[in-house]
């Protein structure tokens, strides 16, 4: 399960200031902020709009642009489910049914203290062998409902403790 | 007999579909097995032989060839080691030489003619398999030379534009400008389509040689490959095949010696379908909200940063150096009319034997589904056939003899797009697939033109209507105008055609569009 750091203006600096060379520097370092804290806290739109000579309404709508970036903690686990036509023709909705009915879990509409969210993600790639999701950047094929409920499963008690 | 026993050579595919059912857990069960029973072996960890529906599908090296297994599961390891597999000897789950599946017979390999046979990322192997050759070709040329041999090959864009290849290199090539700039559009964001995916993670140094061999056509010295964010192995495939081709001077400030700068760095996308679309690529590329471009200027006379830029599919890029290294005329002698070359096919959906095919253009969609698929994985009839992805149309079982060529799709207002097909069963419910292609462009539009934006929303609305069976000839009347309207008034592909997939649903499976509606919850 992905682990991330507490969010730390300074480290978010550091990561700011070591990708700032690049051309067109703003998605790979949303992406290195998001890797490193799960997230792009409001605080890093100063940063980075300093760092590049871009107002903040800029990045703000860079950021806002893409279903990537997030602008709060990610719950513990996010399972992003496909549910583009490959998966479609193999009953990926029939499995969003199943997890609203079994599980109780809303597929992008997760409540913000669930450990766990359920994400449409449209194509993953792996359309010969569908339904597919991706878990901590593995990818599954042919999953079913079971599998699906069992992924979403964290460690008992994760929630909450300490 | 002999005095060293050579260690035997064991391929398990690390491409991610044969991850996704388990070939890491089979790759370690070898290791351990082999370790256990004191048996040398030699792991590599190959791309995918595109026959996904046998994955894991393992080989091993014989005195025959490539002796294939699958699908293996870990659990069935211990028993392959029994049988003997390490010497291709008989068990359940052996398929044969791979030279002699029929699957593989019967394609013409060019642009993935080493996927699944070589390690990825073994600089050693891809040369051994005639890898660089184009590239080296292509030093001995005139830049013009280059582009011409492309020009001639016939290679037409393979991201679905079909735009010629070197028309567009031609005119990158003819701009003056200090700086120009070779992208790869890698956002293979298509459902139905992964060849971008397994090429990158099965022979990545074909695209980097590939783009290599742009860059000099055009004098460009610095490129960029816009991978999207969900194809994580892919990434990691590419940046370590990017570190390892500047290692060994095939990018870097002279490619191959050659006096010819060229750096390429992957970026990731995040998320986005509409940078797909050339333009809003490269705002994306500069950092910006992909919000798609009004063309003119083209992107190749004002593309990235304002400079001169090739924008290629993967695949089109990938096709060059087989071109340069084996004629233009060779590759232009497999095709059809002006489809010329070669096309991986994607085969995905509801379908039994699903994977990737690569095939003159020509041959049927028949063929394909039939031929190689083996009908739906169901095994209910087949309904419906999507083909180009999410602005593709909906083709019923009758026009399945179309063959696979851009114009043959064209002219019965469909299109060959990326080269992926989706199969549905009889289950399928097209109505409901209409209301997706808008509900899906609603949710990807870049929000820059009127038609895309507001008529996506539009759509979805009037196909509720329809469904609920309100007013369905005064809806489906609105239903068609506002198709029209988005075809002809959108600024790019997203709204331009969105309509196809619902007017093909609408026109070839009117009956799911006159169903009675669903009693209500509340009735």
């Amino acid at each position: 399960m992905a682990e991330f750091s507490a969010w730390d203006r300074d480290e978010a600096r550091r990561i700011v200031g070591g990708l700032v060379h690049l051309e067109g520097a703003t998605l790979p370092i949303l992406h290195a902020l998001q890797e490193e804290f799960g997230y792009i806290d409001a605080e890093a739109i100063p940063l980075i709009s300093e760092a590049l000579n871009l107002s903040r309404a800029e990045v703000h709508g860079t950021i806002s642009f893409y279903h990537d970036f997030r602008a709060e903690p990610p719950p513990r686990r996010v399972v992003k489910l496909c549910r583009a036509e490959a998966c479609q023709a193999l009953g990926c909705e029939d499995l969003v049914a199943h997890l609203a009915q079994a599980g109780g879990i809303a597929v992008d509409h997760a409540s913000p203290d669930s450990p766990v969210a359920v994400e449409t993600v449209y194509c993953l790639g792996n359309c010969a062998l569908g339904p597919s999701a991706l878990v901590d950047g593995e990818l599954i094929g042919r999953v079913d409902a079971a599998r699906l409920l069992t992924l979403c499963e964290t460690q008992p008690g994760s929630r909450g403790q300490r | 007999m002999s005095q060293v026993v050579p260690s035997i050579r064991v391929f398990v595919p690390i491409d991610a579909a044969a991850l996704s059912v388990g070939a890491e857990a089979v790759a370690q069960a070898i290791l351990r097995e082999a370790a256990e029973r004191g048996i040398e072996i030699e792991l590599v960890r190959n791309g995918s032989r595109g026959l996904l529906w046998l994955e894991p599908m393992v080989e091993v090296e014989t005195s025959e060839g490539r002796v294939a297994y699958g699908p293996v599961t870990a659990a069935a390891v211990a028993g392959l080691f029994d049988a003997g597999f390490t010497s291709g000897d008989a068990h359940a789950l052996r398929l044969g030489p791979v030279a002699e599946l029929d699957w593989m017979k019967r394609q013409q390999r060019l642009t993935f003619e080493r996927v699944g046979v070589t390690d990825p990322l073994s600089l050693a192997d891809y040369r051994a398999h005639g890898g660089l050759a184009g590239l080296q070709a292509a030093l001995a040329l005139q830049p013009a030379e280059i582009v011409e041999t492309v020009r001639a090959s016939g290679l037409r864009g393979r991201g679905g534009a079909g735009f010629p290849t070197g028309i567009k290199w031609k005119t990158v090539q003819d701009a003056r400008a200090e700086q120009k700039y070779i992208v790869c559009n890698a956002d293979e964001g298509d459902s139905g389509t992964f060849a971008d995916r397994m090429l990158i993670e099965g022979d990545p140094f074909l695209l980097i040689e590939g783009m290599a061999i742009a860059a000099v056509a055009v004098g460009a010295t610095r490129g960029y490959i816009y991978l999207r964010s969900e194809y994580p192995h892919a990434y990691r495939a590419l940046c370590r095949a990017i570190l390892k081709a500047e290692h060994a001077g095939l990018l870097g400030d002279s490619v191959l010696g050659s006096g010819h700068a060229f750096h390429l760095e992957a970026r990731l996308g995040a998320g986005a379908y509409i940078c797909g679309e050339e333009t809003s690529l490269l705002e994306s590329l500069e950092g910006k909200r992909a919000i798609v471009r009004a063309k003119p200027p083209l992107p190749a006379l004002q593309g990235l940063f304002g400079k001169p830029t090739i924008v290629n599919n993967v695949l089109s890029f990938a096709a060059v150096p087989w071109i340069l290294a084996h004629g233009a005329q060779a590759y232009a002698d497999f095709g059809m009319g002006r489809s010329r070359g070669t096309l991986p096919v994607q085969l995905g959906g509801n379908i039994r034997r699903g994977g990737l095919i690569e095939l003159a253009f020509g041959i049927s969609l028949r063929e394909i589904i039939e031929g190689f698929g083996g009908g739906t994985l169901s095994g209910r009839p087949i309904r419906a056939v999507q083909v180009g992805g999410p602005l593709g149309a909906y083709l019923t079982e009758q026009q399945l003899d179309t063959p696979m060529d851009y114009e043959a799709l064209a002219a019965m207002r469909a299109m060959l797009g990326h080269g992926g097909i989706v199969v549905f069963d009889d289950t399928v419910d097209m109505a409901k697939q209409a209301r997706f292609a808008f509900a899906f462009c609603a949710k990807e539009s870049c929000g820059k033109c009127t038609p895309c934006r507001i008529g996506a929303t539009r759509g979805v609305e009037v196909m509720d209507r329809i469904i609920a069976g309100q007013e369905r000839p005064k809806n489906i009347a609105v239903l068609r105008d506002l198709s029209r309207l988005m075809t002809d008034a959108s600024l790019c592909a997203m709204g331009g055609l969105t309509p196809m997939p619902v007017l093909s649903a609408l026109n070839h499976f009117s009956e799911d569009f006159d169903r009675p509606p669903l009693p209500m919850a509340a009735e």
